[in-house]
């Protein structure tokens, strides 16, 4: 090993400090999946006969699919029927009070710093909280509810307003989108729901925060964000889950439908449990997130920052329909020992001028494989189409391996594409030149890698960027070399 | 305490081959020293050696800093201490502003020493004040470090650094290279204005030429890894007339 890999290494050993688990009573369904349970899952919801339906249709649907294997990862057998389709802290249902809320859930949601309480949140973020199955808690909801803004679990949202649900969910996912689609549609078990009316500017961030808590247990979450006419919304994301030797399974959907004019922001932080330095344990973290610019002039920009998970597949993307309507996607992935992301965007250009543009930030540390994988096409009529991507890769030491695969597909000739990629390595020198000005070299990486990642970071809502740049750092502590 | 620098019998290599060869050093404070030498004479492995370069592996001897075993420290504290290196090719590191990349350093040095965080209101002052010294234009302040810079502005930054971070004892690596005569007369006065009798500096030049501007009060020679000869300012011009071969 030279010098500079001796200094990467002694950087990037830090502990993941989510990892522990809240012992909390915990209803468990029996492992495996099967028309029963989903047919148990439906029926522990109280769900209408159509929803079941979905649900049974998209398992069917499933039942013929087999895991997918185009992705440039290691991908290990899972043996789906050695999961815990649901799992839920018990005493659930109808809660009418945060003090209903068992105590050692409001801790656990503490500790991880998240606010539940509205009289003591610093003001602006309404929370949904999801622990395993089911959503435990969303705040704000009365105040939002006086602008007309519906966010509440999805459970809920099936319930008080199934029509906006059947009219839009699926729509931008279809179950038939992928396995993991279809698998969620199947068994999905909570969830966010967001409504903005017309013309109404949300007042506060939105965010979800999910946790998996139960062992052998898969999360199946689905989000959906309508934006009406005229509207705007900034929604966050945020994941841990505890150290567990076995790997768990995260499978969610996010669809987003952006009316005329309307925007909407979405931002991940993913810090889902990487697995340990030997590559044991972590989750597997297979997403589809779609949005679609329904109406003219409207926007939907994806900001991800991904440092968790032992294996990462997601590639949120837009399809651009309506007229000059724009599609963004900010993203950086660190990867660190033995970790796995293949990430990236699809942006698709159906409506005229309509306009995308991509940033991708890759980090690889370790012995980690981190893959950018993008699709711009660009439709026949979609005149005057334009986009710009740029991949960018740092490697940190030499045993880690980042890798570009960006398609194009363009049906019209007015169409201007550009992609630009980098690929650089943190080299002793700097680090060096940074000991020497008295910042150690964990510090350095922190301050290159921020340095680095800094066009997307700042794309994040103030306070997740905060919290982002310190979990960068975290992320790579030992690897520096 | 006068004594500022004592290196005693140094021996230090790089990928198993020796490179120096047993140097013998005093520097006390109020002291420019000038070390001289053809090329491959060991002056920047020594530079290297004293701020903590992991390349280099010491392989005897000893050296004593403000009293303290210097080898025992990292590269960062051996910053906090005092201990500054101009380098010979400072290098680029881009997305890090030279703002951000100065106040954390700053902020680095002072948390050791006991103190809070500096404000930035006193940290942009004390930027623009240090930048008058070297004449640094503020647009390169706000740049990314030394990205995109001339050679010229490279070694002007970096002895605006060190006007920033003060230190005991500076080491200046080849600073006149690559550097016209009105950059030169700059970096010089720069290096001139942070003189005091409290600090010291190490001057290490392959020319006489820019020891016309900082005057020092000991030259010394290295040659194969070793001292060959010391003595006063005047030894400066001998080498400039004589050239190096004599002293072989």
């Amino acid at each position: 090993m030279d010098d500079s890999n001796k200094i990467l290494d002694q950087v990037t050993t830090g502990e993941y400090k989510y990892g522990f688990s809240t012992d909390v009573e915990t209803e468990y369904f029996p492992k495996g999946v099967n028309e029963d349970i989903v047919k148990a899952i439906s029926a522990k919801k109280n769900e209408p006969e159509w929803m079941l339906e979905f649900r049974l249709k998209a398992f069917r649907y499933w039942q013929t699919l087999e895991m997918p294997q185009w992705a440039h990862l290691k991908m290990p057998e899972i043996d789906f029927q050695d999961i815990i389709y649901y799992a839920a802290p018990k005493k659930k249902g109808g809660l009418k009070s945060l003090d209903e809320v068992d105590p050692e859930l409001l801790a656990t949601f503490a500790k991880l710093g998240i606010p539940l309480h509205e009289q003591k949140i610093f003001s602006g973020i309404a929370v949904d909280a999801v622990i395993d199955s089911v959503s435990i808690k969303t705040t704000f909801k009365e105040s939002l509810a006086e602008k007309g803004i519906i966010f509440c679990s999805f459970s809920e949202a099936v319930e008080h307003h199934p029509d906006l649900i059947k009219k839009y969910m699926g729509s931008v996912v279809p179950y038939k989108d992928n396995f993991y689609a279809a698998l969620n549609s199947a068994v999905f078990s909570d969830g966010s729901f967001v409504y903005i009316p017309k013309g109404v500017r949300c007042p506060m961030e939105l965010s979800t925060y999910f946790r998996i808590n139960a062992i052998n247990t898969g999360q199946f979450e689905r989000t959906l964000i309508v934006a009406d006419d005229d509207s705007y919304v900034s929604y966050l994301e945020g994941c841990t889950a505890p150290m567990r030797d076995e790997n768990q399974l995260h499978a969610a959907i996010v669809e987003i439908v952006a009316m005329d004019r309307a925007e909407v922001k979405y931002s991940t932080v993913q810090n889902w449990y990487p697995g340990n330095k030997q590559g044991k344990g972590g989750v597997y973290n297979f997403v589809t997130k779609r949005g679609i610019c329904k109406g003219e002039s409207s926007k939907i920009s994806w900001t991800q920052v991904e440092t968790g998970s032992a294996i990462t597949w997601k590639y949120p993307s837009c399809i651009l329909k309506g007229d000059n309507s724009v599609g963004e996607f900010y993203s950086v992935a660190v990867t660190n020992n033995h970790q796995q992301a293949d990430t990236g965007t699809k942006m698709i250009h159906i409506g005229k001028n309509t306009k995308s543009r991509i940033v991708s930030k890759g980090i690889s540390a370790g012995l980690s494989h981190n893959s950018y994988r993008g699709l711009v096409r660009v439709m026949k009529g979609a005149e005057g189409a334009r986009n710009h991507s740029q991949c960018d890769s740092l490697l940190l030491g030499d045993r880690c391996g980042a890798h570009t695969f960006p398609y194009m597909d363009i049906h019209n000739e007015t169409a201007v594409v550009e992609h630009e990629a980098t690929t650089s390595k943190i080299s002793e020198d700097q680090v060096f030149y940074c000991n020497q000005r008295g910042i150690s070299p964990e510090d350095a990486v922190g301050l290159i890698v921020n340095g680095y990642a800094k066009e997307v970071l700042n794309k994040l809502p103030m306070e997740f960027a905060v919290e982002a740049q310190k979990l960068l750092q975290i992320s790579l502590e030992g690897s520096v070399g | 305490m006068k004594n500022l620098l004592t290196i005693k019998n140094l021996h230090a290599s790089i990928n198993g081959k020796e490179i120096l060869k047993g140097i013998d050093l005093e520097v006390n404070k109020g002291e420019i020293h000038a070390i001289m030498g053809p090329n491959g004479s060991g002056k920047s492995t020594l530079a290297s050696v004293l701020v903590g370069h992991p390349a280099f592996e010491v392989m005897q001897g000893e050296v004593l800093y403000k009293g303290k075993d210097l080898l025992e420290l990292s590269a960062e504290e051996r910053s906090w201490e005092g201990l500054f290196l101009s380098f010979q090719y400072p290098v680029e590191i881009p997305g890090v502003s030279m703002v951000n990349f100065m106040r954390t350093a700053i902020n680095e040095q002072r948390k050791y020493k006991g103190l809070e965080p500096v404000s930035a209101t006193d940290f942009l002052k004390l930027m623009r004040e240090k930048r008058a010294i070297v004449e640094l234009d503020s647009k390169l302040a706000n740049r990314a470090v030394n990205e995109g810079f001339s050679g010229g502005e490279k070694k002007r930054n970096e002895i605006f650094q060190m006007a920033m971070l003060e230190p005991s004892l500076a080491i200046l690596d080849e600073t006149d290279s690559g550097l016209d005569i009105d950059a030169l007369r700059i970096v010089a006065k720069g290096v001139n204005a942070l003189r005091t009798s409290e600090n010291a500096c190490l001057v290490i030049t392959h020319y006489q030429r820019l020891l016309d501007y900082i005057k020092p009060d000991k030259v010394h020679v290295l040659h194969n890894g070793k001292i060959v000869k010391s003595g006063g300012a005047e030894l400066a011009h001998e080498l400039e007339e004589k050239g190096y071969d004599w002293l072989k």
